[in-house]
């Protein structure tokens, strides 16, 4: 008997941290779909508005616990991993070694193709990672079906070739050439000529925009509406030239990294950057943005790379790494390559710093010009200068995806829904803003706060010695005379003056009345008409 | 080494046969759907848009009365139906549907001045300015659906002569009697040519009756001497009274909430009161730019319809200070009476031009089935637009009507003279004692006494 309640005991001590643990995990992922803080309503007067509010936080609450739940419970598959085992380091396991131990399907995801005649290539993915273009710097493009690494279409523009982007999905894809950047479509007809964008050295597309960002090498920066021919923006970026660009996936702003060391953020609705930061010595070579938005990885010529807390916009960590091309995976993974040589480092222990993960070496004296991460696969892509090679990163892709937001396994059907979907949701470029969740919300109305004695005597001061530094010019027929000049600059001084003096006395007026009137409520009501005979008095 | 990479085989994410519906795997991850906010409220703007663009509230006008039309009475027991009585004595009852006359009821001499049918839907009261209160038989549906072109009409099954010439007619919701209002409120029951019992409160007209839907004994009248007053059937004389600054044409009660009912005032506005509270309006509805001739709630007591004598009909919140939507036409002349249908889904006015007019209670509402997916989109425009109906942008779009110009112009001048009227006040109150003169809100003002 003893031993068995014993038993229970120790079931029962087993069982509440594993729980309490669940709980820990359960409360971090409804935090994660709560979005943001709950309302405080305590300080709210209106009682019918925190009647409605509470109701809402409620509903927040539960949807949000709901959401907690099904990404514990429902979702079809896991994420991948890497784990060394004993003296084992993750970053010196060859990609031989992972192809011996994964699927035949996964192993397939690892090649190389080897075109050496049409020179450095640059590949992108749609955001369902389905389909893959590589362009050639020579002008060879390619289209192909990722999910049986079949070539859709490939043609030869016969012109240098610099950047190759998809658009809203696979059926169109712009490619930078020599003069100017065109439109395909999947046949490989060309639509479109974008005279205006001129010599263009990256492309990118945002999607919720229908936006094509180009920056071109003259420094210029283009954003142009593709579905209606719109051009939206058009700035000069002078900071130096720069062919390191990349949107920010969480607010849609474009940064741009010049020659100087600047990394400059941009929407296409303000001549002006939104940001600039000096973020290097020398030039910078690439960018990536993480996909929460708020971790930015510079690289720059003098071998670092450094690592941006965008909500602060102060540095985080420095990799000592030379790296030509920058990529964030969707979990988090930031992949960087020089030379023949991929690293890849990862965020292992969540605590914001990342170190080595996984490295690779393609054949020696192949330069890489590009690496991307494919969206929802544990894939790699690298454009180097004889073609582009495939390798499995466990753990980058995001597992499960969305139907709805992006398909891998999309049936033509649900890309013609989708795209008049998305059409209809097409956002104004105005929404492109540094923080997007201020969507939707109300400008609080607090008045500023007066400011203090000091602060307004120094204000004044600065204005009157502004204006005694005035000089006038050289006036002839006496106009110019010591004493016209002293009289000039006394009327100068007392007009900087003026409007902070009228305050004071406004100031004082007021609370003279306010103490007047204290007076008077003081009195008895029968006095009250005599007191400001007294005060005047 | 341990290693997994995600492996998805075609086989498990797509259907098996071509006859299966598409799989759909959804991942609620935040980072997935980058700017949803800014997405979300492209939506809500394009919901407001759109609700604009399918705003065609006006169904259809059935015209055949000879006369304007005074009164109308819809029949609990069926939806289709409406009757309507105009002021060359003619009754009709209308086939909504078809919007067609069904029936007809020929019999009072002058202007039919109420109308109302009995809860079990078989038996329409009819008062007039003959003197006359008239009882007829509602033929059956299937008799009035039949489409032979034939004029129906139906004799009446009683006449009741009274002293006086009758203003408004009401049934009782739950029980036999009906009263009817004049120079005094007489009670009456089915099978009596003389009535029950009689109210009289001085020499007044009483202009509208009104039964409470959820106490049968209770009833509410408005009277030519600017009152509201409460009687119950089972004691002699009236229960409460107040009087107003300006008189009330017509009385609704909130079906959900039976002890609220509204009063549509002479003054251009509406107010809701709680019976057991009389000194002071729960709600004041204000809009119409003239005298508000009838109202009749909704069903589900969220919302009521109003009808103006300045050519416009208006639909408010049961709590709402102002209207939440305006019906007008270029032909629709002074409305006399209002009816809300019993699925709450339209509205029905009869004006002097003679018409019946059919609105869509939400303008913008679909009509027909919808399917599943349907409703649910419709759901979450509504869903979005009302969490963004505070933006600028979207509260224009939303608010925004049409109006007729004389409308137009003469809210702008009543809003003008009331803004007028408070500086004046204000003015008043700055140059006087403190405290002297009070402030009353606009739910005290217009209640000058209550009697016992």
């Amino acid at each position: 008997m003893g031993q068995k309640e014993e038993n229970g005991e120790s079931n029962k001590k087993f069982l509440t941290p594993e729980q309490e643990d669940n709980d820990v995990e359960m409360e971090q992922k409804v935090k994660k779909y709560l979005r943001g803080e709950v309302a405080n309503l305590e300080t709210l007067q209106d009682k019918k508005l925190k009647g409605q509010l509470a109701v809402r936080e409620e509903l927040y609450g539960k949807s949000a616990k709901a959401a907690a739940k099904i990404e514990k419970w429902l979702m079809p598959s896991e994420g991948g991993y890497l784990e060394a085992e004993g003296i084992e380091k993750t970053w010196r396991i060859k990609q031989e070694a992972i192809a011996q131990e994964v699927d035949i399907l996964s192993s397939r995801n690892q090649y190389d193709i080897v075109l050496p005649d049409f020179g450095p290539y640059t590949v992108d993915f749609t955001s369902s990672g389905r389909y893959m273009a590589a362009a050639g710097r020579k002008g060879h493009i390619a289209i192909m079906d990722m999910k049986n690494i079949s070539i859709i279409r490939e043609l030869q523009v016969r012109e240098t070739v610099r950047d190759v982007v998809f658009l809203h999905n696979e059926l169109f894809f712009a490619a930078a050439q020599k003069k100017y950047p065109y439109i395909y479509n999947r046949d490989g007809t060309e639509l479109h000529c974008l005279k205006e964008h001129g010599a263009v050295l990256k492309l990118q597309f945002l999607k919720n925009h229908f936006l094509l960002a180009s920056v071109n090498k003259s420094g210029q920066l283009h954003f142009q509406d593709i579905t209606t021919g719109e051009m939206i923006g058009n700035f000069r970026a002078k900071y130096g030239c720069s062919d390191a660009m990349k949107v920010n996936p969480f607010n849609n702003v474009v940064a741009v990294g010049h020659s100087r060391g600047k990394v400059s953020m941009w929407r296409p609705t303000s001549a002006k950057p939104l940001v600039e930061m000096l973020c290097h010595q020398g030039p910078v070579t690439a960018l990536a943005f993480h996909s929460n938005g708020h971790l930015m990885a510079t690289a720059g010529m003098e071998r670092k790379i450094k690592l941006w807390d965008l909500r602060k916009f102060g540095e985080v960590q420095t990799l000592p790494f030379h790296a030509k091309t920058l990529d964030f995976s969707q979990k988090g993974l930031l992949a960087a390559a020089t030379g023949s040589f991929v690293q890849v480092f990862g965020d292992l222990s969540d605590s914001q710093s990342y170190s080595r993960y996984m490295s690779h070496s393609i054949v020696k004296g192949y330069q890489i010009g590009k690496v991307l991460f494919r969206p929802y696969e544990d894939v790699l892509g690298i454009g180097h200068s004889s073609g582009w090679s495939s390798i499995l990163i466990p753990g980058s892709g995001e597992p499960n995806f969305d139907t709805w937001v992006a398909n891998p396994f999309e049936t033509s059907k649900q890309r013609r829904e989708k795209e008049v979907h998305s059409l209809l949701d097409k956002l104004p470029p105005e929404t492109i803003m540094l923080n997007p969740t201020k969507i939707g919300t109300v400008r609080s109305t607090r008045n500023k706060e007066k400011p203090t004695k000091q602060e307004t005597e120094a204000e004044m001061e600065a204005a009157v010695a502004a204006a005694r530094n005035i000089s006038f010019k050289n006036k002839t027929k006496g106009r110019s005379k010591p004493s016209k000049k002293a009289k000039k600059k006394q009327e100068a001084i007392a007009k900087a003056k003026r409007p902070f003096l009228d305050q004071e006395r406004k100031g004082v007026e007021l609370s003279k009345k306010r103490k007047q009137s204290t007076e008077e409520t003081e009195l008895p009501k029968s006095l009250q008409r005599f007191a400001k005979k007294k005060a005047t008095a | 080494m341990r290693v997994k990479v995600i492996s998805r085989s075609t086989d498990e994410f797509t259907r098996e046969r071509s006859q299966d519906l598409q799989r759909v795997f959804r991942n609620f991850d935040p980072n997935l759907r980058t700017q949803e906010k800014a997405v979300e409220y492209v939506r809500a703007l394009n919901a407001a848009k759109l609700e604009k663009i399918f705003a065609k509230p006006f169904v259809g006008a059935m015209d055949g009365h000879k006369d304007s039309i005074k009164c109308m009475a819809k029949n609990p027991n069926y939806l289709k139906g409406i009757f309507s009585g105009s002021c060359d004595g003619d009754i009709r009852l209308w086939d909504l549907a078809n919007r067609r006359t069904a029936c007809q009821f020929s019999g009072h001499q002058g202007v039919v001045t109420g109308l109302t049918v009995s809860t079990d839907g078989c038996v329409l009261v009819s008062c007039g300015q003959d003197c006359t209160v008239r009882l007829w038989r509602i033929p059956v549906a299937t008799v009035t659906e039949s489409d032979d072109g034939s004029d129906n009409s139906a004799a009446s099954l009683a006449v009741y002569v009274g002293k006086n010439a009758f203003g408004a007619i009401d049934h009782q919701w739950d029980g036999n009697l009906f009263a009817t209002a004049g120079a005094q409120v007489d009670i009456w029951d089915h099978s009596r040519s003389q009535p029950v019992s009689s109210f009289e409160w001085g020499e007044i007209t009483i202009r509208s009756v009104r039964f409470n839907p959820g106490e049968p004994n209770l009833l509410a009248t408005s009277a030519s001497d600017r009152s509201i007053a409460i009687y119950d059937l089972r004691t002699s004389s009236p229960a409460r009274k107040i009087i107003m600054q300006t008189k009330t044409n017509s009385i609704a009660w909130n079906p959900m909430e039976p002890m609220n009912f509204t009063a549509a005032n002479e003054d251009c506005n509406c107010y809701s009161f709680d019976a057991r509270k009389l000194d002071e309006a729960k709600y004041v509805h204000q809009d119409h730019v003239n005298a508000v001739m009838d109202i009749d709630y909704s069903p589900t007591g969220r919302e009521f319809v109003t009808g103006s004598y300045d050519r416009t009909v208006r639909i408010f919140q049961y709590n709402g200070g102002h209207s939440r939507e305006i019906y007008h036409t270029k032909r629709m002349q002074r409305v006399f009476c209002v009816k809300f249908s019993c699925d709450a889904s339209y509205v029905i006015s009869g004006s002097d031009d003679t018409n019946l007019r059919l609105w869509k209670a939400k303008a913008s509402e679909q009509l027909g089935v919808l399917l599943p997916r349907e409703k649910k989109k419709h759901e979450y425009l509504e869903a979005v637009k009302n969490r963004y109906k505070h933006l600028p942008e979207v509260k224009r779009i939303v608010r925004h009507r049409h109006l007729p110009k004389p409308v137009y112009t003469a809210a702008r001048e009543r809003r003008g003279k009331i803004e007028k009227a408070a500086e004046t006040e204000e003015n008043r109150r700055a140059h006087s004692a403190p405290g002297s003169i009070p402030r009353i809100p606009l739910r005290k003002r217009k209640i000058i006494k209550e009697v016992e």
